[in-house]
């Protein structure tokens, strides 16, 4: 079993934080990624940077733009992560946009992520049909899980073909949104979550997009198996640097 | 038929929608709808009609006399700079205005470079009383402020776009970005060849009246619907895609497509995509793109803002790949040079854009009999700041 459908099988919420490599520092990356494990989160999404990343508001812009002047690439985030797994037992998630994949080489990209113990992939511009057709077997093969994102305004139809083609989560973007750019959820955001858990999915869903305080957090895991943290988590170690993140990941539970 | 989009959106090996699932819905709803909607007889109807008492089409195709006799070769010019606001560029908007009231879209939002496209979309919105939001970058803002002010006096917002390198790679990004928020009641308009299918596919169709025009003119004049070469100059490609499209299965048809070299090649300011750039995506398109072995976007330069976009068309990929069409590069220094000749010999003042296409009568070799048809794709007002500062008028 991959460690992500371990952790999901466990009875408790999930919290799940995103950052994009090499931000603040090139070299932060292991950093971070150990004192969000030390402070207790479940999964953790390291962002790749891509210099046009279209679903993203103005943080992860920064951050990502900052990250390439600082130098991450996809080689250097795998030298970074070589030795991963001798320290962290989570689930880890690689993000990012499928052009700079698709330069390091696809095939490379998954044998060395499965090499390091990466869990689970979400490639935003990958559309679920092309996915079928091109990188499920690749995927598969290297026991990467592929996590889909939804929206409220994704039809029943496609989400059941999204849920038929997941073998983790399902990413719920819970408004329609980039990232960072909501506050404060809508009530709409609820009727939709609603709706998909009334749909009994095979693959539990972990809203992401404007969860930026304990209110939000703990509204959402009421409605789904958890919650995803990005943009504010961004501007906060921005603000604050790593050392405390502690403080910020004691501000959702 | 092998120049034509397939079901999933490909030409060849190019193209495709690689899209953020937050606009697969609006995405889906274009492809599902477009084909159905611009083949209707009510469609056509109106746009006919608009293309030609409002855009005042047909644009003449003008044989250049004293052009031809200096170059020893018959030269004709199809004249998209005398459309209404001066490029082939609203040929599109209009097309797309209709089609976004018959889907019952509220708001009209768009990208620009150098602001051609962003006053045909302010324009035809003021037309059909849309409201409308152009995103344009920090930069091209600065540098093209008559028509930031034309879009303002036509009614439109003008954002900037603040992300990235801001032009016209980064206006793109915040209008998809813009559609994102806006999922229900806007359409995008986009201004060119690119972004996810049915995009290449849908303003291909809507500028191939150009080639529709071309054809029935060049009977008329030359007792053959065909020219021996096409030429025209590509940043995203739509003039190009326009001016090819009826004539892509007929091989007599030779097909230039002109790239704006910068400041040369291998100079590291160019946006000459085909020979810079590798296989990847950007903008929900699978196309060439000039990027770093990272696949990182690399910021294009050209001096004419239409021309400086870091990708190409999926359908000029293609015509590259499959060796359909010759593709060349020029320099800023002759486009400019032909900025001013086309000027002096022909009384025309084309866009800097446009210019680029006609330095290939300076590097290849023309029969006498052959016809060429050159896309005067737009004029060159918008240029008059850059060509006062280049040749110190």
């Amino acid at each position: 079993m991959n460690r992500i459908q371990k952790k999901l099988k466990e009875d408790k919420k999930i919290l799940s934080v995103y950052f994009t490599a090499g931000f603040p520092k090139l070299d932060d990356t292991k950093k971070i990624i150990s004192r969000l494990e030390k402070h207790n989160v479940d999964l953790i999404e390291v962002g790749i940077p891509f210099s046009d990343p279209l679903a993203d508001g103005e943080t992860i812009q920064k951050s990502s733009k900052k990250a390439i002047e600082n130098g991450m690439t996809i080689r250097t985030l795998f030298s970074q992560l070589k030795d991963l797994r001798k320290k962290v037992k989570i689930p880890v998630i690689l993000m990012g946009y499928l052009n700079p994949i698709i330069q390091f080489g696809i095939e490379k990209f998954c044998v060395k992520s499965k090499e390091i113990g990466i869990d689970g992939l979400i490639i935003p511009d990958l559309p679920v049909e092309i996915y079928i057709e091109e990188y499920k077997s690749l995927f598969n093969k290297n026991n990467l899980l592929n996590i889909f994102l939804i929206t409220p305004q994704t039809s029943e139809e496609r989400i059941k073909l999204i849920d038929k083609n997941s073998k983790g989560f399902i990413y719920m973007v819970s408004s329609s949104s980039i990232t960072g750019s909501k506050k404060n959820l809508e009530d709409n955001s609820f009727k939709y979550f609603d709706k998909i858990s009334n749909m009994n999915l095979n693959n539990p869903s972990i809203v992401g997009f404007g969860i930026s305080n304990r209110e939000t957090y703990q509204k959402v895991i009421e409605k789904s198996k958890g919650a995803i943290v990005g943009s504010a988590f961004i501007n906060f170690i921005e603000q604050n640097g790593i050392e405390c993140i502690g403080k910020f990941i004691k501000k959702f539970r | 038929m092998k120049y034509k989009v397939d079901e999933k959106g490909f030409y060849g090996n190019f193209g495709g929608a690689y899209i953020p699932e937050m606009l697969y819905p609006n995405i889906d709803e274009l492809k599902r709808n477009y084909l159905k909607i611009i083949n209707s007889e009510n469609f056509r109807k109106d746009f006919e009609k608009l293309l030609s008492e409002y855009v005042g089409r047909p644009t003449p195709l003008y044989f250049a006399e004293r052009l031809s006799k200096k170059y020893n070769t018959k030269i004709y010019l199809k004249r998209e700079d005398l459309c209404h606001t001066g490029a082939h560029k609203i040929n599109n908007t209009i097309g797309q205005i209709l089609l976004a009231k018959n889907l019952n879209k509220k708001r009209i939002i768009a990208e620009t470079g150098a602001g051609q496209h962003g006053v045909a979309t302010a324009t035809v919105c003021a037309l059909m009383g849309i409201d409308c939001v152009i995103y344009m970058g920090e930069v091209d803002i600065k540098r093209q402020a008559p028509n930031v002010a034309r879009m303002k006096m036509l009614g439109a917002q003008v954002r900037d776009a603040k992300s990235g390198s801001k032009t016209l790679k980064d206006a793109t990004n915040e209008a998809m970005r813009d559609w994102i928020n806006n999922p229900v009641d806007t359409h995008y308009i986009i201004g060119s060849v690119v972004g996810p299918h049915p995009y290449p596919d849908m303003v291909t169709r809507l500028q191939a009246v150009i080639s529709k025009e071309v054809k029935t003119q060049l009977l008329e004049k030359e007792g053959r619907d065909y020219p021996d070469y096409l030429i025209a100059c590509v940043g995203g490609g739509s003039n190009a895609a326009g001016l090819y499209y009826h004539y892509l299965n007929n091989e007599k048809v030779k097909i230039i497509a002109v790239e704006a070299a910068g400041k040369g090649i291998n100079s590291g300011e160019s946006a000459a995509t085909i020979k810079l750039g590798k296989i990847g995506i950007m903008h929900g398109s699978k196309t060439l793109l000039m990027q770093n072995d990272d696949g990182q976007i690399i910021e294009p330069y050209s001096i004419s803002a239409g021309l400086d976009y870091p990708g190409i068309g999926p359908l000029h990929s293609h015509l590259y790949e499959t060796e359909r069409a010759k593709f060349v590069s020029v320099n800023d220094s002759e486009a400019m040079d032909w900025g001013l000749a086309l000027s002096q010999i022909e009384g025309i003042i084309p866009a800097i854009e446009t210019a680029h296409a006609f330095s290939i009568l300076d590097t290849m070799a023309f029969k006498k009999d052959d016809i060429l048809v050159f896309n005067c794709s737009g004029r060159g007002d918008k240029d008059l700041e850059t060509y006062i500062k280049y040749f110190k008028l």
